[in-house]
């Protein structure tokens, strides 16, 4: 690497992040080490480059120093690019004069050894020196939002960021998969911490998002397909079939009196399978909106076309369209807010604990509808075999903790259980036990929660249930025996109940996965969307204009995820009251003269960005359509394909600088 | 300070190159997790795997890299829809070239690491520095460097030949 003449004068930066890097990192040798590279003529370190004593340090160095480019080493540059590509600009440069070096979370934070670490160091700090030197000034494309907000899930989550956007002026198209919107919550009784009625609170949400002037809500409807990029995006959204044309639909009801099922016979999904219901149905008393649907596999009409479809000669308003096809619809929206929740872990995946098959197993969910007041019993816990229970086991951390199923602990478990020994114990006065194996109530009010409520004479057991089995001994009554190691006491203990209460754990949505990939955002091994940073960015995905809200991103309660919910339509209120997005300017160019028009590269951009002008014989790259990924620039056998930020010669001075060491270990004289 | 050798044994340097949406915040991920690897990598950045030019790999053989490892975001998971694809098309082609060349095909690796896997991070690191370290140093600038030297002494005979068979 040569000296540039003077006309390049790097200011170099590295930081000590406390004692994050400087305890890995010889931070006073790096910043030697640089003075002595080719071009650098400021070279620092400074305890933290991040706060305003650390940019006014820079922004200084520029004006004094007329220094034309700015290389700091600290961070991931996730965390931190943007503030030092600000400071660079205040001092007076382009922004993109400026390259970072990750230090601390690819080097300081993952190595053991501080003489290697400190050598890494040395070894990126030049290659970013060499890199900076070819850096071009650029500029950020503005580009305009659109304000219109596609909201996908409509649990609390959902309801929640859709309101807040609403009522800020903004227009929310609400999609939500289910006939009616309320997810997990509306099948709740009660809620702990503070165990006010449920529907009492989101009832009056879930009728204000339907009448909402700025919500356009679309129920039992997917989103199949999202093209763009943030500012402006295309939305391609599925209606399913309801059967039922929903503008004409009053939620009147007269024909599911109608249908020629006099009985309801298919098991009612809302219910969890406790109740009946009729292939046409309205999915519970407050479903919204209040519209019913006809279900396909058990309508006979749809089985063999022999049906006399009285509910289509019942229905006043000639709402009923058995002919009706699957719509599709596009929408043009600036940001998506990703609220798709989670489901409870299936209780079969434990075996052991006889789920599916001794009939006096439970999954909490099915308890709180056996609980609520408009659930299946009206609230009367009746087992099914027709019994009241008089002992109650309720065992926690089934499918989570485990790395059998799921590693995680699902948060709300343990406090849903002592709600749920609450209200059963309020039902139905039995003696309840929980096991447990630690009892986890972080967040406000909820130790005091967990203590108020073992006063109310439960009793809780420490230890994993082992076994769960039929009492031999007594099969007139159909106990269940619960087999479990107290390990308070180092016994094994057998409690013969009538009831056993799974408290599945929480789980990502089986399809998260396709959406993940339709919607461009990451999700872990697991499933769980991942937010941009667990810290800074939490409701952010690494799509630009993608927001996480609720337990898409992993398990919650109920408070924790209005929370996220609210913060992200902050999130997205911010983008679209700024009206314009600036994007990077990594996209990608041809170099007209050195083209030979080989037409190699148009078929390689998945965004056919790049097209072939036969007048000139030469490709073309629409910025407009370019996402900046690069591929082409790395298959153009002519090197005419130039992509900003990324240039071959930036790239081929990293590599230089990265492995032009052999003179520095001479230099590196440890004593 | 720290404690060290005052006779350095050779480590290899691998030079990586991982794409910013999976295998680069992987690696980041790895850093906030205090997930501890060996320190021989050093991480070029660039937006897509695709991105990822032959000539990059070379170049950096030649100018004295142990190893090159490429990561790229899983099949199906390109943030650019399928840049991986091609990144792996070029890369088995580029691998039967470097092993004509002499490059063992353990120095040239490609690995699939979405960002949720900051352990995979560990292992592949950790799995490739050993795998090289037992191959010894590739020394590519040296051997260049000799065969500079036997082209010259090729060049010469065949000139010295040349002149023989003139006179
Ligand atoms: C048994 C049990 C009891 C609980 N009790 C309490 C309690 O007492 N207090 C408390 O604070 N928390 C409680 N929780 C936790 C609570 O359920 C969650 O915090 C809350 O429901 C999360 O809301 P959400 O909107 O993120 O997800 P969800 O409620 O799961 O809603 C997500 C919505 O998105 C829809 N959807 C999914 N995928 C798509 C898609 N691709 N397109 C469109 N729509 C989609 C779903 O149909 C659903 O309507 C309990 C959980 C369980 C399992
Ligand atoms: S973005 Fe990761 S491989 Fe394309």
């Amino acid at each position: 690497m040569e000296k540039k003449n003077g006309q390049i004068r790097i200011g170099f930066y590295i930081c000590h992040c406390g004692s994050n890097i400087a305890s890995m990192v010889d931070v006073a040798k790096v910043s030697e080490y640089a003075a002595s590279l080719p071009n650098v003529v400021v070279s620092k370190d400074y305890k933290y480059m991040c706060s305003d004593p650390g940019q006014e340090m820079i922004i200084n160095d520029i004006k004094e120093n007329n220094l034309t480019r700015v290389v700091v080493a600290a961070c991931s540059p996730f965390l931190h690019e943007n503030t030092f590509r600000n400071a660079t600009f205040q001092g007076g440069l382009n922004q993109f004069y400026f390259q970072m070096v990750n230090t601390r979370e690819h080097n300081a934070w993952v190595h053991l050894e501080a003489m290697a670490t400190t050598e890494k160091a040395l070894d990126l700090v030049r290659a970013a020196i060499y890199r900076v030197a070819e850096h071009k000034p650029l500029e950020r494309k503005k580009v305009p939002i659109h304000p219109d907000v596609l909201v996908l899930g409509g649990g609390i989550a959902g309801i929640h960021s859709a309101l807040t956007l609403a009522n800020a002026g903004k227009k929310v198209y609400l999609v939500e998969r289910e006939p009616t919107i309320g997810g997990h919550m509306a099948m709740f009784d009660k809620t702990f911490p503070t165990l006010d009625c449920a529907a009492c609170i989101l009832t009056p949400k879930m009728s204000a998002v339907k009448n909402h002037p700025n919500i356009v809500l679309w129920t039992y409807a997917e989103i199949v397909g999202l093209d763009g990029f943030v500012g402006s995006y295309k939305a391609k959204i599925k209606h399913k079939p309801r059967y039922i044309i929903e503008e004409l639909c009053v939620g009147c009801n007269d024909c599911i009196e109608a249908c020629v099922y006099k009985e309801a016979r298919f098991l009612d999904e809302f219910n969890q399978g406790l109740s009946k219901r009729k292939p046409v149905y309205m999915p519970f008393p407050q479903a919204t909106p209040q519209i019913v649907l006809i279900d396909p596999e058990t309508c006979i009409h749809f089985k063999s076309a022999k049906c006399s479809q009285t509910c289509v000669t019942s229905c006043e308003r000639n709402a009923v369209d058995l002919q009706q096809q699957p719509r599709f619809e596009e929408i043009e929206v600036g940001t998506v807010i990703v609220a798709t929740g989670f489901k409870p872990v299936d209780a079969r995946k434990v075996p052991y604990y006889g789920y599916g098959n001794f009939p006096g197993v439970y999954t909490a969910l099915e308890v709180e509808r056996l609980i609520n007041a408009s659930g299946p019993t009206q609230g009367e816990v009746v087992l099914r075999d027709g019994s009241h229970p008089k002992t109650i086991g309720i065992v926690h951390c089934v499918g989570s903790r485990d790395k059998h199923t799921n590693q995680w602990c699902s948060r709300v478990c343990c406090l849903y259980s002592v709600k749920l020994a609450h209200l059963l114990k309020e039902h139905t006065g039995a003696d309840i036990y929980n096991f447990y194996i630690d009892m986890r109530t972080p967040g406000k009010m909820m130790e005091e929660f967990y203590n108020r409520i073992a006063e109310e004479g439960m009793k809780f057991i420490r230890g994993r249930v082992a076994d769960i089995y039929p009492d031999r001994d007594d099969p007139q009554r159909k106990r269940l025996i619960v087999k479990a190691e107290d390990t308070l006491i180092q016994e094994i203990i057998k409690i013969p109940v009538d009831m056993v209460v799974l408290s599945t754990g929480l789980e990502p949505r089986e399809d998260a996965q396709e959406v993940r990939r339709m919607l461009n955002i990451t999700c872990s091994t697991e499933g769980f969307y991942i937010e941009r940073h667990p810290k800074l960015a939490p409701v952010n995905t690494f799509t630009d204009g993608i927001f996480l809200a609720g337990c898409c991103q992993g398990p919650k309660d109920i408070p924790d995820t209005v929370a996220q919910a609210g913060a992200a339509a902050a999130e997205v209120l911010a983008l679209i009251d700024k009206g314009y997005i600036e994007i990077e300017p990594n996209t990608a160019y041809i170099n007209e003269e050195e083209c030979s028009g080989c037409k190699s590269c148009v078929p390689l951009c998945p965004y056919t960005a790049i097209s072939y002008i036969e007048e000139k014989k030469k490709a073309f790259i629409n910025e407009a359509l370019c996402k900046g990924c690069g591929t082409c620039v790395a298959a153009c056998p002519s090197g005419s394909i130039i992509q900003n930020l990324f240039e071959d010669e930036e790239i081929f001075s990293e590599i230089e600088g990265i492995l032009n060491f052999r003179n520095i270990q001479r230099e590196m004289s440890y004593a | 300070m720290p404690n060290h050798n005052t006779e350095k044994q050779w480590t290899p340097k691998i030079v990586a190159f991982f794409c910013n949406w999976c295998t680069y915040t992987a690696a980041d991920l790895a850093g906030v997790s205090r997930i501890k690897h060996a320190p021989n990598i050093r991480v070029i950045r660039v937006m897509c795997s695709g991105r990822v030019d032959p000539q990059f790999l070379l170049d950096a053989f030649a100018k004295g890299a142990d190893g090159v490892l490429i990561g790229g975001c899983h099949p199906g998971d390109c943030h650019y829809i399928e840049g991986n694809y091609k990144c792996l098309r070029r890369f088995q082609l580029l691998q039967k070239m470097t092993t004509d060349m002499g490059i063992e095909p353990d120095r040239l690796r490609l690995e699939w690491i979405s960002a949720s896997e900051g352990d995979k991070v560990r292992v592949v690191v950790n799995d490739m520095v050993s795998k090289v370290t037992k191959l010894g140093p590739l020394g590519l600038p040296d051997k260049f460097k000799s065969w500079d030297e036997e082209m010259k002494i090729f060049e010469h005979s065949i000139e010295e030949k040349e002149v023989f068979e003139h006179v």
